[in-house]
């Protein structure tokens, strides 16, 4: 059974249709990217899986639940985490902090026990603490640990965004153009930790990117999408080559 | 410069994070205990004054500074938290059960209001905020069988177990503890989910709902507690003032709360601290000062708001982060002393979200 369906998802702002009809799967451990030129739907559909748009029509199922009408923050209770095409982190605060604030969905307490900071409260501080270690591990940010993250470079926010919504310990992760903003070298070394994310952690990978070198390197399958229509859905090399994609891209 | 080296992830749960630390703030908490030695019966009710700001502070900052809801209502709480109060006295509540029944009442009403808060943001909020002050201004005016109307009524003398709290002695005690667990409860919170879940709300919506926060109980959650802490600093503000009356609370009082926890610095405990030093603290000063200026300055209708205003006016432009965050600074300053980069803090986004482009 597919992790994620998406079946004739639709959505229009005003006049215009964002998303027509598209339907897609993302089935268990695999890494499926979208891809399409500017304004072709794909961080719409992201936003539609968020829940932070409402869909005209369609219906989607996360693990067999229906989550067309869930409110927002349920999405991330199911285990879907996502991160943001220009970063959308918490400004004042410092890297740890942002990691800690993703444990949200994990909380065993309660405002009472929060305020007397019972054992209970401490002893789940210092699980969260001790997770989030691992993460910082993995992703190699342990420099950045105590820094606010206004100090950081882009390139550092990129990840700490992406350990952020590994920190949820989600089942699928929607990466939101991973690697715009990046050099060649950081996105090369992004390439190696998204596989290490599918191999090692278990979590299936959704993303929206524009560098084909990634999604070619990292993808099982690729969804090419243009007008806010599904073109193609394929395994990269194929979708590469696929006339209406090409056509899309480059014109007739 | 002091580097921390941390061997355990319980040093950075636990409240203080080194023995420097543990031996300043020791060192306070003697200094505020042994004070009642030193002082005499009229400092002692300044500082008892100044503990409960501080306390309504700690109310105003969860909800402003940590929440990034501005509101302009907060009078309203420190008035019901008076009037519940003091009506329960009436009634023959002990003092032991009055307080914790005043502040649930606010926390209760803090819930309410904090529902049609949940849409809006920024400049519309203090708005709202500010109409709900009004509303409750008009009530306590009116609600003559309960609060006396114009007339005001009769605080009753604060008694624990058959002990008058009365004196400045003991009151400046009862001040002192209660801010002290004030502030405790703030800390605690801050370094859980439910803090955590208030500072995600103010700095990213979006995000914070995609970490899985459900936005409409946090923001009715933060303004119940905010509500609570101003409500318990409005009960003690019962027994300094004696007698209610109306006048006592007002829109001014509000921007006063709102004004202490700029001043004192925003998304900062001991900026509430330091903001209620500086309200509680600063009329006794201008006082003294008009004894001391020549008498045409000390004359001069309107010098003590107009003394506000202009320390207001010089914090925004030149210190947004208050008296705390100008600490900051210095503290940095002389922990990296030749190497301090003067860009550090120039990136910094404010805290209040009606100050950011949308």
């Amino acid at each position: 059974m597919s992790l994620f369906e998406a079946h004739d998802l639709s959505v229009s702002f005003g006049g215009i249709k964002a998303v027509r009809d598209v339907s897609f799967s993302v089935e268990p451990g695999e890494v499926f990217s979208i891809i399409g030129p500017n304004g072709a739907g794909k961080t719409t559909i992201f936003n539609l899986v968020s829940r932070f748009y409402e869909t005209d029509s369609g219906t989607m199922t996360f693990d067999g639940v229906d989550i067309t009408g869930a409110p927002p923050h349920r999405i991330a209770e199911l285990g879907i985490a996502r991160t943001f095409q220009n970063t959308e982190l918490f400004e004042h605060e410092t890297v740890l902090t942002n990691l800690l604030i993703a444990h949200h969905v994990h909380r065993r307490t309660n405002l009472v026990t929060d305020l007397l900071f019972l054992p209970g409260a401490r002893r789940q501080e210092l699980d969260f603490r001790r997770q989030v270690e691992d993460v910082i591990d993995l992703l190699d940010l342990q420099s950045y640990r105590e820094q606010p993250i206004g100090a950081l470079p882009y390139g550092a926010r990129k990840m700490v965004e992406i350990a952020r919504a590994l920190c949820l310990e989600p089942r699928l992760l929607l990466l939101d153009e991973p690697s715009s903003g990046l050099n060649p070298e950081e996105t090369e070394d992004l390439s190696f930790w998204i596989e290490d994310i599918v191999a090692d952690l278990g979590i299936t990978v959704a993303m929206v990117e524009h560098d084909m070198n990634l999604v070619a390197t990292v993808s099982d399958r690729v969804m090419a999408m243009a007008d806010g229509a599904a073109l193609a859905t394929g395994d990269p090399t194929e979708i590469q080559n696929h006339p209406d994609v090409l056509r899309a891209y480059l014109g007739d | 410069m002091r580097f921390v080296l941390k061997t355990n992830y319980a040093q950075d749960v636990n409240l203080f994070l080194h023995n420097g630390q543990r031996f300043w703030y020791g060192l306070l908490a003697l200094a505020v205990l042994l004070a009642p030695l030193v002082l005499d019966r009229f400092y002692l009710g300044e500082f008892a004054f100044v503990y409960i700001w501080a306390i309504a502070g700690v109310g105003v900052m969860l909800l402003v500074g940590y929440t990034g809801l501005v509101s302009l209502g907060h009078a309203a709480f420190l008035a019901i938290g008076a009037y519940a109060h003091a009506w329960l006295l009436t009634q023959g509540v002990p003092f032991v059960l009055s307080v914790p029944l005043a502040t649930a009442f606010c926390a209760f009403v803090g819930y309410i209001v904090g529902l049609p808060a949940l849409r809006m943001t920024g400049i519309y909020l203090a708005i709202a905020t500010l109409a709900f002050e009004r509303i409750a201004a008009w009530v306590i005016e009116h609600w003559e069988s309960v609060t006396g109307g114009h007339f005001g009524m009769r605080v009753p003398d604060p008694t624990v177990f058959g002990m008058s709290l009365d004196g400045p002695v003991p009151f400046y005690y009862l001040c002192l503890g209660i801010l002290g667990l004030s502030l405790f409860a703030a800390l605690n919170l801050l370094r859980s989910p439910t803090g955590r879940a208030f500072i995600a709300v103010r700095d990213s919506e979006v995000s914070a709902e995609s970490m899985g926060i459900n936005l409409a109980r946090t923001k009715c959650t933060a303004f119940a507690l905010s509500a609570a802490f101003t409500g318990l600093a409005g009960s003690l503000l019962s027994h300094r003032i004696g007698y209610l009356a109306p006048d006592a609370f007002t829109v001014q009082t509000s921007i006063q709360l709102l004004l202490m926890v700029v001043v004192g610095g925003l998304g900062s405990l001991q900026g509430v601290v330091y903001g209620a030093i500086f309200l509680g603290l600063l009329p006794q000063a201008i006082a003294i000062g008009r004894d001391v200026l020549p008498q045409w300055i000390g004359e001069i209708p309107g010098l003590e708001p107009g003394i506000f205003g202009l320390i207001l006016v010089l914090f925004l432009i030149f210190e947004p982060l208050g008296i705390h965050g100008r600490w900051v600074k210095i503290r940095l300053w002389l922990d990296q002393f030749p190497l301090y980069r003067r860009a550090t803090y120039k990136r910094q986004r404010s805290y209040l979200r009606t100050e950011r482009v949308r």
